[in-house]
């Protein structure tokens, strides 16, 4: 595949891997976060942490839209599920995010009419097919995805599609980074910065990363070639005793963003108050409902939502997984008794997901010959 | 903390999770999911967890693509599968022409060339003729390139909204050919895996034919009969023919996955030496699909002892259709049960089943 195969390029990769090796002091230990799922997935899929040198360790971040979603919020799109004549719409990986009883997928076998879709304008094109069906798009993640879901609405109000709605769940994803920075729990040394929201925001709201707690952020694309690249960038930093935030994913990512993108976001979307974050609580105008001026389009308030806060299962550490204090493998329940098949965190269900991409991709003894 | 990739404690970990992964799944599900329709674990929970423990036997236990049975010394291979494919007709074949070489396949990798096959209809009320008739038609063409003969059929009609068309189910009747000697558990360490083609056509040609995607490609399935090809494997290699399976649902993964798991063995796969098109790399690519996990329905895995490989991989590629067949990977001891894969990048991953397909009712 052109464009593609060239970043996935074995012999680059083993070069820019002797070219860490010479940035590393030895006897020191590196600790790396990917904020972005994205990342953590491609880091797993492709082997890149055996390129890496064993005293620079990747910790994995917040940034998995699956995996931020609280109990509760899961509850809410069930029940709207179940509201008769409803067609509820959402991306794949959400299907199997465990609700206080249940998934969305139980919600399926069990009559409601849940379908799966890659894009919100499929969820439009399904409202328009149906037109005696309310249909509801469950939107989830950072604000590489909100733009499309701001396009659709402003779509369907320009369509005059009437039974169509969105139960918003989208999220920021700075306020929790300044969460996890204040937190005390956790020594960083960098931030391989996400590159998908950053195509939106750009990199200047990652600034006061460097700026307020000294640490190098550079943002990344997503092919392995990327990830190293980065990594590699971060630690020039380090060795050069610099602190800023650089731009790995030039070819994508435009240091000031998308401004068309945010403008649609600010006309259809506000920030809320606050928000519930799966394992890490609630923050501060971290998440995004619909605009009054598209409250008309809002699931929550045409039909209702419970709305109930459900705590977190007691043996799930998916927070802690998800601030990076803990690898996936330390949580107590990590492919015992929480597994790709019967998750209790999230982390273990979204393809993005620390646990799930450890699970399936890096449970192996690496550091051992295959025999 | 210490500088090694992997500590005492998290061996201890992964130690712990191959044990519970070792046990026999329990089937605890309050009811039935599209996954455990899809040939990821759900399916195999449900197989192992429910079924052979109720229906019992050695024959079942085996979990083949087809079971033994002997009549007047005769040993012969029986199997039977549903189609439930939508939409009927894809791009490169139909539902008709699919139950035809999917049950001939399953035979054909357990070592049986097919000598019968009945067919049982399942057709929705308002199913127009013309389909109806397209699809016997292709049933019947399908049976001739494979070369064998329906010989009972069963017809039933249930009401508008119920069966997307049509079902079909067919059962198949192979005598076991003498060269071979197949068998789940027959894979020892150091054999050689074989692919007979490029993988992920089917899946691919069946997702862009709903139409759900806004995407185009040239992609076709790649339903054929598979008994010319393992017909080639056991002329060249005989009883070192380890084992086959044919990687439909799931695709070659689950398909390594199952082996591993019945023989006890680990597996290497070089991901470089596996053949994709580019129009399914790309389509994959952008769905966020991995073409090992895509669903084929002419592409079979043979394990061969290492000694007949080369012969066998020759043989294999003089057959049509078969012109891009490779050896991918290898059988090894450690870690048992186990599939790994040697990225292109130069890093190694675990390939593990998946839970349930992204895309359900592709066969």
């Amino acid at each position: 595949m052109r464009f593609v195969d060239e970043f996935r390029d074995a012999e680059l990769g083993r070069a820019l891997a002797g070219e860490i090796l010479g940035l590393v002091e030895p006897g020191r230990h590196y600790k790396v976060m990917e904020v972005c799922g994205g990342h953590t997935h491609s880091i797993y899929k492709y082997g890149v942490d055996d390129l890496l040198p064993t005293n620079v360790e990747l910790v994995h971040g917040p940034g998995c839209p699956v995996c931020v979603i609280p109990m509760g919020r899961v509850d809410d799109g069930i029940a709207l599920a179940h509201i008769e004549g409803v067609i509820f719409t959402c991306f794949g990986d959400m299907m199997r995010v465990p609700g206080s009883r249940g998934t969305l997928l139980d919600a399926k076998a069990a009559g409601a009419d849940v379908r799966m879709v890659y894009s919100p304008l499929d969820a439009l094109r399904i409202a328009k097919e149906h037109p005696d069906r309310e249909v509801i798009f469950y939107a989830i993640g950072f604000e590489t995805t909100a733009p499309s879901t701001a396009l659709t609405l402003k779509r369907a109000r320009a369509e005059r599609v009437t039974n169509f709605s969105c139960m918003c769940n989208h999220v920021t994803i700075v306020p929790p980074l300044r969460a996890l920075l204040e937190s005390p729990d956790l020594r960083l040394d960098g931030f391989v910065g996400p590159g998908h929201v950053s195509t939106i925001v750009g990199a200047r709201p990652f600034e006061f990363i460097p700026a307020d707690y000294g640490k190098p952020v550079v943002i990344s694309g997503f092919e392995p070639l990327d990830i190293l690249q980065s990594v590699a960038m971060i630690l020039r930093q380090i060795a050069a005793g610099r602190c800023e935030v650089e731009n790995q994913y030039t070819r994508v990512v435009p240091y000031d963003g998308n401004l068309r993108a945010l403008e649609v976001m600010a006309e259809v979307f506000e920030l809320r108050p606050h928000f519930e974050w799966r394992g890490l609580g609630f923050i501060s105008h971290s998440g995004l409902r619909l605009s009054d001026a598209y409250a008309d389009l809002d699931a929550e308030r045409r039909f209702g939502v419970p709305g109930v806060r459900v705590a977190d299962p007691k043996a799930c550490q998916c927070g802690e997984v998800l601030k990076g204090v803990i690898k996936p493998w330390e949580c107590k329940v990590f492919g015992t008794a929480c597994t790709p098949e019967r998750p209790i965190g999230t982390c273990m269900v979204s393809s993005e997901g620390a646990c799930a991409a450890y699970y399936n991709y890096g449970r192996f003894a690496r550091d051992r010959e295959v025999v | 903390m210490p500088d090694q990739a992997v500590s005492d404690r998290e061996l201890e970990v992964l130690g712990l999770i191959e044990n519970v992964r070792s046990r026999r799944p329990k089937f605890r599900d309050a009811q039935i999911t599209m996954a455990h329709g899809a040939g990821g674990k759900a399916s195999q929970t449900l197989v192992e967890g429910l079924f052979v423990p109720i229906l019992g036997g050695e024959t079942l236990a085996a979990l083949g693509d087809a079971g033994e049975v002997e009549a007047g010394g005769v040993p012969l291979a029986v199997t039977t599968d549903s189609y439930v494919v939508k939409p009927l007709r894809f791009p490169g074949g139909s539902i008709g022409e699919l139950a035809v070489n999917g049950t001939v396949n399953d035979l054909a990798v357990s070592g049986a060339r097919a000598l019968a096959l009945t067919l049982s209809l399942v057709l929705e009320e308002g199913l127009a003729a013309g389909d109806l008739r397209a699809e016997i038609e292709a049933v019947a063409a399908a049976a001739e390139t494979a070369g064998v003969r329906i010989v009972a059929g069963d017809t039933k009609v249930v009401e508008r909204g119920h069966a997307d068309g049509m079902y079909i189910c067919t059962t198949g009747l192979g005598r076991r050919d003498p060269r071979s000697r197949v068998s789940p558990a027959g894979v020892r360490p150091g054999d050689r895996v074989l692919l007979s083609g490029s993988i992920g056509e089917h899946g691919t040609a069946i997702m862009l034919a709903r139409g759900e995607f806004e995407l185009d490609a040239a992609i076709e399935s790649d339903t054929r009969s598979l008994w010319p090809a393992v017909d080639a494997l056991l002329e060249a290699a005989g009883p070192s023919l380890r084992c086959m399976r044919d990687a439909t649902r799931g695709g070659i993964a689950s398909v390594l996955n199952e082996i591993a798991r019945s023989s006890a063995v680990a597996m290497i796969v070089q991901e470089r030496a596996v053949p994709v098109l580019p129009a399914v790399a790309g389509a994959a690519e952008i769905l966020g699909i991995d073409p090992m996990y895509v669903a084929n329905e002419g592409k079979l895995v043979a394990f061969v002892a290492p000694e007949a490989a080369e012969a066998a991989l020759a043989a294999l590629r003089e057959v049509p259709g078969c012109e891009q067949a490779a050896e991918i990977g290898e059988v090894r001891t450690e870690p048992p049960g186990m599939v790994l894969v040697e990225t292109s990048f130069g890093g190694r991953r675990v390939m593990d089943q998946l839970v349930g397909d992204p895309l359900p009712r592709i066969c």
